[in-house]
């Protein structure tokens, strides 16, 4: 076809093509920043779609999108099932608890199983750190990674990363406080990655037996106090709190947690005035973060769920077909 | 086809569209990806100046519509598409800068169907370059130009209206 447009006025960034490099979506921490500017300004586009009467469009058409969870999880799969459902294509929820895995099927064996009934696109979250990677090895098909382990959740990040680009304008130069359990976060890591290659001052803070060992060389500040941590920021993370971990007490109690580590309306007000206020959910109101900022004008909890359909449609759109 | 020659077409093809549809009432003018938008864009002009009142517009992006969407090498980026208002009962032209095998205006008339029920559709196009491989016409036409498979059409616009250009080239 030859139809093509000269120069006018547009805000958009003119592409003429985009492709991902890679076949499938496993973690942040290899993702280039050109593929990542690329996702997101797909997202935008696909945002417009979800405001529709008729929420869909038929480019998957006939497409299979499985979602393999071996880990609860309704929020994330309800995100990449609507964003699957939107493009058109059919999806199959898979949840360990229900499948051959509680027989002792092992991964591997599920998956080649899958495999065989030709699916397009794999969407797999599970406990243990690089079962995305495996399958993404063995298989032919896409495999997104909707969490392994505490390793990555490039969704995640992803979605954080157009939340905060469309309300800020910008990641670039931009400084950013996550504050939780970063040692056992996929969220904080994930984003962490996605937010240091994207340019932004990033600072981190938790109780020290919940910092990783190796955070000095994320390229991040660390900060074990909440007010150095989240002075003059423009964005503020609040990761959820699990005092819990493989039978381990990690803190006393909530409510300590809570007195050090929380948001709230008085030590928000170290942040710039228009911090926006982040957290990937489930919220637990008064501990990590109170309800007045969690309902409140900084808040933008609910926009990341948003975002989250619009990247996953994104994503599925970006790894599916014309691959030679 | 020159600057000139460009802006003339569009005059008349403006004054086509008012008389074919006795008025501006439920007129929405709505381009196509890039190549359409910046036509639509001076033909709402001319419209709204000709009858003194102001006509709704939008833009439609049409690759998720596409019918090779999934199948080329390389995917078309996504544009936004703006069409903030039900179709319902409306009379759409569609707008676009060459019309060639018919794919893209089919792809936009199903877009179009998913936003309601347009009372009708009519299609405006600076060049119609013929080698229809879908039974698809424009109702307004700026000019016939018959080619050959091996060249390439370009209708070249830019803000400064002074160096528009339709180029003509061997592909």
């Amino acid at each position: 076809m030859g139809a093509q447009a000269g120069l006018f006025t547009s805000g958009w960034r003119l592409r003429n093509t985009m492709d991902l490099s890679k076949k499938d979506m496993l973690g942040i921490i290899d993702l280039p920043k050109d593929e990542i500017d690329l996702i997101l300004d797909t997202a935008e586009s696909f945002k417009e779609i979800s405001t529709r009467t008729i929420k869909k469009v038929p480019t998957l058409r006939g497409k299979t999108v499985i979602t393999l969870f071996f880990e609860a999880s309704t929020r994330t799969r309800t995100s990449f099932e609507i964003a699957a459902k939107r493009l058109s294509a059919d999806t199959i929820n898979i949840s360990a608890s229900t499948s051959s895995v509680v027989k002792g099927e092992t991964l591997i064996d599920t998956a080649r199983n899958l495999e065989s009934m030709n699916p397009d696109i794999i969407i797999i979250r599970h406990s243990a750190a690089g079962a995305a990677h495996i399958l993404a090895g063995l298989l032919k098909q896409s495999i997104i990674n909707a969490g392994d382990g505490a390793h990555e959740h490039p969704t995640q990040a992803l979605l954080d990363m157009l939340t905060i680009r469309e309300k800020k304008g910008t990641i670039e130069g931009l400084r950013i406080a996550i504050v939780g359990d970063i040692a056992h976060s996929r969220v904080a890591r994930s984003n962490i990655y996605g937010l240091t290659k994207m340019g932004a001052d990033v600072a981190v803070c938790g109780p020290a037996m919940m910092m990783p060992r190796d955070i000095d060389q994320m390229g991040v500040s660390v900060y074990y106090k909440m007010e150095d941590a989240i002075k003059d920021a423009d964005v503020v993370m609040m990761l959820r709190i699990q005092l819990e971990r493989q039978g381990k007490n990690l803190f006393p109690s909530l409510r300590e947690y809570a007195n050090l580590f929380s948001l709230n309306r008085d030590n928000i007000r170290l942040a710039k005035d228009d911090v926006i206020v982040m957290h990937p959910g489930p919220i637990n109101r008064g501990v990590e973060i109170t309800p007045e900022i969690a309902d409140g004008p900084h808040s933008v909890i609910l926009e990341q769920v948003t975002n989250g359909v619009a990247v996953r449609m994104a994503l599925l759109y970006l790894l599916s077909g014309g691959r030679k | 086809m020159d600057a000139e020659g460009i802006e003339r077409s569009l005059t008349r093809i403006a004054y086509e569209i008012l008389e074919r549809n006795k008025g501006t009432d439920n007129l929405i003018i709505i381009g196509i990806r890039k190549g359409g938008i910046s036509l639509a864009e001076r033909l709402r002009e001319k419209i709204s100046a000709i009858e003194g009142t102001e006509i709704m517009s939008g833009t439609l992006d049409i690759t998720l519509y596409r019918d090779d969407v999934l199948t080329t090498g390389k995917r078309p980026a996504i544009e936004k598409t703006y069409i903030p208002f039900p179709l319902d009962h409306k009379r759409v032209i569609i707008v676009d800068d060459v019309l060639f095998t018919g794919r893209t205006i089919r792809a936009a008339m199903d877009a179009l169907m998913d936003f309601g029920r347009p009372e009708l559709i009519q299609l405006a196009v600076l060049i119609d370059r013929g080698h229809r491989e879908l039974p698809i016409r424009a109702d307004f036409i700026g000019e016939t130009l018959p080619s050959s498979l091996w060249e390439n059409i370009s209708v070249n616009l830019t803000d400064n209206r002074d160096t528009d250009e339709v180029v003509i080239e061997e592909s």
